[in-house]
Order: C-alpha cells, then structure tokens, then sequence
C-alpha cells in the first residue's frame, strides 16, 4: 500500500525528532498546520465524547476516498489528531480498513500516547473514526 | 531549603519509581506501600491462608485473629471506642453505597438529603441516585470563595426535612478542610444522620469519631498506605441498628431457610461473602507503621512541604489556583495553557500528576473549568520531588506559550 505522502513527510520528520521537546513540538507545528473547520462542524454530534479536551472529527467519501477533517481546543492532540488524518486521508474505504493504526503511531514513535490509561482522547478518536468509516 | 523525609526509604516503590524516572505527585488518588504492609502480605499468603470466621482448623483460626486485629486496630486508629464499629467494605465507594442502600427505607418522598458542591462522584451518586428512587430532594451546601462550605448558606439549607447529611472532611479537589463540627451541630439539631467521607481526610492527621460525633465515617484502605480493594466503614451503634443489610450471602447470615433467613448484627451482617482478608491484614500492618511515626513530625513535614508547594505555584506567571489549598493538595490552571496539553507535557517529563475533573464533575463546572492539574502529596514525597515538578512544569510552559 503507497503511503499518502502526508505520512512520508511525518514519518520522515518524527523519525529524526530527537527527545520529548522536539517531538511535542512537531506535533504542535502539525497541530497548527491543520485546516479550521467551520463553526457548524464543530457541533456536539461531531464531538468525540471520552476526551480529556473537545475533539471534532467528521468525515465522508469523495469519489469513493476518505476525507476526514477535525480539530481540537488542546494544541497536543490536534498534532496527534493531525498525523492521523495524514495517514488516513485519501484512503479508499477497502483501504482504511486495513490500516493499522496503532502501528502507525508506534512507527512515529508516538504508540504511547495511544496507552489505555491515557485519557487524551486520541483512542476515542479513532474509535470514531472506525464507527464513520463503518 | 531542602525538605527531607525521613520515612521515604520506608516505601521502596519511592525508589523504583525513580529509577524509572517517575516522580509520584498522585498521592490523592492512591499512595505507594510501606515494607511493613509488604511483608504482612507476604506472610500471610507464604504461611498460610485461610477464610475467616468459618473454619474451626488452625489456619482459619490464625486469619480470623489477624483479620479482627486490623478491626480493632481501625477503631483505634479512629479512636471509636466502644461508641461504634467497623465494618469491611470493598472500598469507600462500596461502603458509601451500602449506606445509601442500607438506609433508604428510612426515606420517605419529599424528605431532603444534603450533600456539598464538592463532593467527589463516590459521594454523591449513590445519594443522588437514593434521592431518585425514593423521590428525594438532594440539598447541595454551596462552597465559598476558598472553596469551603458555606456555613451561613449551611444554616439556611439544613432544616427539618433533612434527614441525611453527607460531606467531605477534606476536599480531594480543593485540599481544604470543611467544617465538620459547625455542619454536624446542625444536621444533630435536626436528627438528621450524617456521614463524613474521609478519603482524603483521614490520610491527614489523626481524627477523632467520638469527638466529631457523626454517625458514619468512611475511608479508603488504599489512599492512606494500605492495601486496595478494601474500604472501612465506623457506624455509631446508634446509627447501626437502622443500617439494614444491603449485599446477601456468605457469613453474614444467623439462620437461612430456602423461604426466609436471618442476619447477623453489625458488623459481620454487613461483611457477605469472603472479605478482602489479605487487605485486612495488610491495612492492620499499615496502621501499626503509621502509629508508631511521630504524628507531630509527620504534620510539620506535610505542612512544609505543602508550603514549598504553594509557593512554588504562586511565583509563577498565570497561575490560577481552585479554591484556597490548605493540606496535602493542589489544583491549579494556567491562563491560556489547556490542561491537557499541560498534563501530556509533565508526563513525558516522568511528572505523575492527575489532569481532569477529579471524580468531581459539577465541582468543576462549577468552576467553568474542564479539568485542572492536581499535585497531591504523601509523607514520603520531599523537596525534591517539588523542584522535579517544579522544573518540568517550567519546561512545559515555555513550550507550550
């Protein structure tokens, strides 16, 4: 499977994030890099409920591809929420559903943040993200 | 100024934490173990375990002995007396459902049970669900501007339909103390029960139930050094003899017919099934340890470093403090610095704090906030620790503004 190049490019640069600082900066950066959305689509039915922060993610198909879009009031999870959406946008549905996902962070050096205590919400996200994606 | 502890080395997961570059400022939600509790766990299982209260054998007769030492020892540790008893639950949350499934055929509809805005969710669900079953009005006590209950309010809301009163000694929030003495006097007035949860009081300090006078007083085993799965429940004798069992079973019965049964008296009659004996044993370990601590130098340590705490807070740009922290805690928000950003930073720094709401969602709310970071402390924590947190909220910070 060709990785989007979204996911060449943070793959490339987490792999080289040397320490915690350089890595929450990135995410931060990414965080920043990703697109606003609108006012209407931060409604509560696109809420993602076991978030530490607001989380709002939404999704549909275009041309048989996934686009996904989201935001978040916490700057760190956005980042993450951001590198999600790098691996998963443009997908086909066939392909969505083979991507593994907690692989994806380990890769990024990120599995942590996916642990079961952590209440960061990033697992909710991609609980929701399944449920979208059916 | 360095503040040591002369009791960490006492608790060697204090140094396993550190050696996996983990400093523990969690202590609100669950404290690390004395060697002495270790070593009773150890020796129970590695001598032999037995059920308690059943066996005629040895082993049986061994645990039961262990078992009802811890018992006498709690009573001691609240200094009961003969005015009451304790009863094993598994955990504070078990106990204060007990209550409140044990007393509700005292309730009749329109009749008030009165709780504070800051009470965590263990002490005011099952009173809010009780208050929902039996079509109740649950009176929630105001707080004042440190974030205690307010007393003037409190007169106005304890009256003669108020025939429970369900409080904090100490908040696991706001870490201030309430007033216990001024609140009892008032639910007494009016021949209300009361029922203190002492989670996170009881961990401070030692506390008096014949000098407090409440009815009930309720703590967790494994927020003051001891084991988990196990929470004490003093129930004035009084107040007992209206408790009615709530879970059926094991040993906590006199006579059992397939149509009918009768129970026993407190406090086996609200023990049904196997207790958590090992627990038991290890809480009476734990209760030794800590009475032979200088009760004193214990206090002024905790003091000093809540302190250190304080004032390390307070000298830094945009922070704001819930309420007015007296004792053991801290939760605080920085001005523009989301929570959780805040708590993902401190913990890639090996900062174990609690973010979120605590377990006290309205409490919250009512603060217009989300969550907040808490720095709860324990007996073994030192300066150290403080300028570790110290250093890596800094950090943080600077990253994230």
């Amino acid at each position: 499977m060709n990785l989007p190049a979204d996911a060449v490019t943070a793959l490339d640069t987490f792999g080289k994030a040397a320490g915690w600082e350089e890595r929450a900066r990135l995410l931060m950066q990414w965080g920043e890099r990703l697109p606003a959305l609108s006012d209407a689509q931060m409604c509560d039915a696109n809420r993602v409920h076991g978030c530490e922060s607001q989380v709002w993610l939404v999704g549909e198909l275009r041309d048989g591809h996934w686009q996904f879009s989201a935001n978040s009031d916490a700057r760190l999870i956005r980042g993450l929420v951001a590198l999600l959406l790098a691996r998963v946008n443009g997908l086909s549905a066939a392909e969505l559903q083979q991507v593994d996902l907690p692989d994806w962070f380990n890769q990024l050096g990120l599995g942590r943040q996916l642990s079961q205590s952590r209440s960061n919400g990033l697992n909710a996200v991609l609980q929701r993200m399944n449920e979208l994606a059916g | 100024m360095m503040i040591l502890s002369p009791w960490r080395a006492d608790f060697p997961a204090i140094a396993a934490l550190q050696r996996q570059g983990q400093t523990y400022l969690d202590n609100a939600a669950t404290t690390q173990k004395p060697q002495a509790l270790l070593d009773a766990l150890a020796h129970y299982y590695a001598n032999g375990a037995a059920n308690v209260h059943r066996a005629q054998h040895l082993p049986g007769a061994h645990a039961t002995q262990a078992f009802e030492d811890s018992r006498r020892k709690a009573a001691q540790w609240l200094n009961a007396g003969d005015c009451g008893q304790i009863i094993f639950t598994h955990g504070a949350t078990s106990a204060l459902n007990l209550l409140a499934y044990g007393l509700e055929h005292l309730f009749n509809p329109g009749d008030e049970i009165v709780i504070s805005a800051l009470e965590h969710h263990a002490n005011l669900l099952p009173w809010q669900q009780l208050a929902h079953r039996r079509e109740l009005k649950l009176v929630i006590l105001p707080l004042d501007a440190d974030g205690v209950i307010d007393l003037e309010a409190a007169a106005g809301l304890i009256g003669p339909r108020t025939r429970l009163l369900a409080v904090s000694q100490l908040s696991n929030v706001i870490g201030a103390w309430q007033p216990l003495p001024q609140l009892l006097a008032l639910a007494k007035a009016h021949n209300a029960l009361t029922v203190i949860d002492g989670a996170q009081g009881v961990v401070h300090g030692r506390h008096d139930v014949q000098a407090l006078g409440c009815d009930f007083y309720v703590f967790s085993s494994h927020k003051l050094y001891g084991p988990d799965g196990l929470g004490v429940l003093f129930g004035r004798n009084t107040a007992l003899q209206q408790l009615r069992p709530w879970q059926f079973g094991g040993e906590m019965v006199l006579d059992a017919n397939y149509h009918d049964a009768r129970f026993r008296p407190a406090p086996l009659g609200f023990e049904a099934g196997t207790p958590p004996i090992a627990s038991v044993i290890g809480l009476g370990a734990t209760l030794d340890y800590l009475a032979g601590l200088d009760q004193d130098a214990v206090s002024a340590h905790e003091t000093a470093l809540h302190a250190c705490l304080l004032k390390g807070l307070e000298a830094r740009h945009g922070i704001r403090l819930l309420g007015k922290p007296q004792v053991a805690l801290a939760s605080f928000t920085v001005e523009g610095v989301h929570n959780a950003d805040l708590a993902h930073l401190l913990t890639e720094q090996g900062i174990a704090v609690r973010a979120g709401h605590h377990c006290a969602m309205p409490l919250l709310k009512h603060f217009e906030l989300a969550g907040a970071i808490r720095v709860s402390l324990a007996l073994y924590n030192d300066s150290e620790d403080l300028q570790r947190f110290f250093e890596a909220l800094d950090q943080a910070l600077e990253l994230l503004r």
